[in-house]
């Protein structure tokens, strides 16, 4: 597997009156190729400002303080890879879009209201592609029937359409020009769980056939466990914890991993105790030292203050498939708070019956 | 097509079980819109519920089902077509301000959006006082009562929220204003619509539990509206499912919900993100096997799920089904119901095998 968008170091603030707003910092994350990378942390947390600073596509007051990200495409024809955040304005916009795609947040109102679905299909093909206008015309079409909406849908305003159709035609755009990486921002939040699912089975379909990678980014791990491959915890601005979907659903290492796999009722199996994560995210214009999310945490100790939040494989694991910034809180630990209480916050890190004996346990 | 009333009376409401009172009642509540060139839109149909003190009915269905219209008809904010709603055992008439005002009072409703329900150029004090004021006459220490609704829904210091202003309060706290502001008429009965959609999900579960533990603690029947019905599971006592206007399964969430017979049911259990099934439908790409999810809307004629249905049969397609009685607290309007859930149509006590079930047979 080869590393087809190398995140290293990013970090972004916002600057603002009351001081700058460490939004993301020091943030390292590989998405390799065919890979979908679920990115997950409540609002706030910095997600969407690591996926949009990673393609250069914020505007002050974000500023990106340090970092490299580096895509290695396969179409640039470059030995080397380019560090997007130093490229020149020209090879970014020809990277944008033709490379690297996203979904934006509430794709649902992305479309121009006044607009024809074709016509905006159409525009964003003449600034990125440069097509004969039949070939533009067929290949609008053509996206359509990828995300398998009826043709004469391109004569529609988006009002006509529904959500789901909306969500599906903003993937088809993405999709335009074959990119290699695509990022798309919580495509299906507002969307009902029928729709939702179609559009995850569809674009699971559609990166088989296309092979591009994914860096899916939600609020909702209870759905990136099903779907990525990997996936990185997110909190004020820094990652707590990056593993395949199996580690982190089988034996979570961080206590703030282990808090979301509580927060989601689930369907199938016995009622869980479910306990979510009380209190509230730190302030990221004062951020304290150490770990931010002592207040919050039940294993908090003195030396959490000292935590530098460098990721380092969780003990019992080797190479970099299951990382954490938490050097504190071990299996052996949160066994021993378990007994300790009866109330035990650790017995629902346990799997479901029969997921334990699987081995996927790295 | 009009149900026949013997039978959705006989059906026991699930959460008359423990001795509670009944708060509410919807009777064969209907209602239509009148849409351009004379054609009618059935948005409720013959919809009949209870809701007992203390006690949680949820509503589940996809939107545009008609469950936020039950909710504005039971709110007096939608005149009925048909049917008719009790409080406390006497009929409800809406006409005339002050009998309006004090149904109000008894009948409160909580916003989905908390970002825009309430008024950004008015302090928290200002929200909660008028409420107060309107609902619980002259003679009440206004203050005190503001202070003691901050502290019901835990947002404490209460004054220093007081003197809040919407903006400096995060999305949990917005929509804990909102509870306070439902609770300060002192209603006997919450309608909640979707109240933690548009909440993150670490902070969804314990508003959850707030709401919770105020319909314990205060005795309010509550009915919540969802379109995620793993939180139904969890919360609600009992589970009415409806599919374009109409109830199509009604019974014991957990029962429910880990037994459905309905085909809409199942497909709706089916698509919620099920973090236990790691190797899923998702992964595999394999969305094909996903029967009746896509596209077309409900049926004009016949059963509305009829179009989606992999089960549906000319019959289907022709009448539409009642709700028919599967045991004491169960219902279904199916009219394969014997192949959709044959362990619960033949009266057998033998539970059926749910849709999918954890798989981890790789």
């Amino acid at each position: 597997m080869s590393p087809v968008l190398d995140i290293k170091d990013l970090s972004v603030s916002y600057w603002t009156p009351g001081g700058d707003v460490r939004a993301v910092s020091h943030v390292n994350l590989t998405l390799n190729r065919g890979e979908v990378v679920g990115l997950c942390g409540e609002s706030g947390s910095g997600k969407s400002t690591l996926a949009y600073g990673s393609c250069r596509l914020l505007r002050p007051p974000a500023v990106i303080t340090s970092g490299q990200v580096l895509y290695s495409g396969t179409r640039t024809g470059a030995v080397e890879p380019v560090d997007i955040l130093r490229a020149s304005n020209r090879d970014l916009n020809a990277l944008r879009w033709r490379d690297i795609a996203i979904v934006f947040q509430s794709a649902m109102n992305a479309l121009n209201p006044v607009l024809r679905v074709r016509d905006q299909i159409l525009d964003a093909m003449g600034a990125h592609l440069r097509l004969p206008r039949d070939e533009a015309r067929e290949k609008a079409a053509g996206l359509l029937d990828l995300v398998g909406i009826p043709r004469e849908r391109l004569r529609s305003y988006p009002h006509e359409l529904s959500g789901g159709m909306r969500q599906r035609i903003m993937i088809a755009m993405a999709l335009a020009a074959d990119p290699e990486v695509v990022i798309m921002d919580e495509p299906t939040t507002a969307l009902d769980v029928v729709v939702q699912r179609d559009i995850l089975a569809q674009i699971v379909e559609l990166k088989e056939r296309l092979g591009f990678s994914v860096l899916f980014i939600t609020h909702d791990m209870s759905l990136l466990l099903e779907l990525a491959d990997r996936i990185a915890v997110m909190y004020a601005g820094q990652l707590l914890e990056v593993g395949t979907s199996e580690a982190l659903q089988v034996a979570p290492a961080h206590p703030y991993t282990q808090g979301l796999l509580r927060s989601f009722p689930s369907l199938r199996g016995a009622r869980r105790e479910l306990s979510g994560i009380p209190g509230t995210p730190p302030d990221l214009r004062d951020p304290a030292p150490g770990c931010p999310f002592i207040p919050r945490c039940a294993y908090t100790v003195p030396s959490c203050s000292q935590v530098d939040m460098t990721l380092a494989p969780v003990s019992g694991t080797r190479g970099p498939r299951h990382v954490t910034a938490c050097p504190i809180v071990t299996p052996e630990l949160v066994a021993k708070a378990a007994s300790d209480t009866s109330a035990a916050p650790a017995a629902q890190a346990v799997p479901a019956a029969g997921a334990a004996s699987e081995g996927a346990h790295p | 097509m009009t149900q026949d009333p013997t039978t959705i009376t006989a059906v026991r409401s699930a959460a008359a079980g423990s001795g509670r009172a009944l708060a509410m009642q919807g009777i064969g509540l209907s209602r239509d819109f009148r849409l351009a060139g004379g054609r009618t839109l059935h948005a409720v149909r013959d919809v009949s519920f209870d809701l007992y003190k203390g006690a949680v009915v949820a509503l589940v269905g996809e939107s545009g089902s008609g469950k936020s219209t039950v909710a504005r008809m039971l709110a007096g904010q939608e005149s009925l077509t048909a049917g008719s709603i009790t409080l406390d055992g006497e009929p409800v008439s809406l006409r005339g301000g002050t009998a309006f005002r004090r149904y109000k009072s008894e009948v409160q409703y909580v916003f989905q959006d908390p970002f825009s329900s309430l008024n950004p150029v008015h302090s928290v004090g200002y929200h909660l006082s008028r409420p107060v004021r309107l609902h619980q006459g002259r003679g009440v220490n206004v203050d005190e009562r503001v202070m003691a609704l901050l502290e019901q829904v835990r947002l404490t210091p209460a004054a220093q929220f007081v003197t809040k202003y919407p903006h400096e309060l995060s999305g949990g706290q917005r929509q804990r204003v909102s509870f306070a502001r439902a609770l300060a008429a002192q209603p006997k009965v919450l309608l909640a619509d979707e109240p933690v959609s548009m909440l993150d999900v670490s902070i969804r579960l314990e508003m959850l539990n707030l709401l919770d533990d105020l319909r314990k603690r205060l005795s309010i029947a509550l009915l919540y509206i969802t379109h995620d019905i793993a939180s139904a599971r969890y919360f609600a006592d009992e589970v009415l499912v409806m599919y374009a206007g109409q109830v199509v399964e009604r019974g014991p969430a957990e029962e429910v919900t880990q037994q459905p017979a309905h085909p809409y049911t199942q497909l709706l259990i089916s698509s919620a993100p099920d973090p236990d099934n790691l190797g899923s439908v998702l992964k595999s790409g394999n969305s094909a096997a996903r029967a009746g999810s896509t596209g077309s809307g409900p049926a004009l004629t016949g059963c509305p799920f009829s179009t989606r249905c992999p089960l549906a049969d000319d019959k289907c397609r022709a009448e539409n089904p009642a709700l028919h009685q599967l045991t004491a607290v169960r219902a279904a309007a199916c009219w394969r119901l014997s192949d959709a859930a044959p362990a619960l149509a033949g009266g057998a006590a033998t539970p059926a095998i749910p849709e999918r079930t954890v798989n981890v047979d790789k």
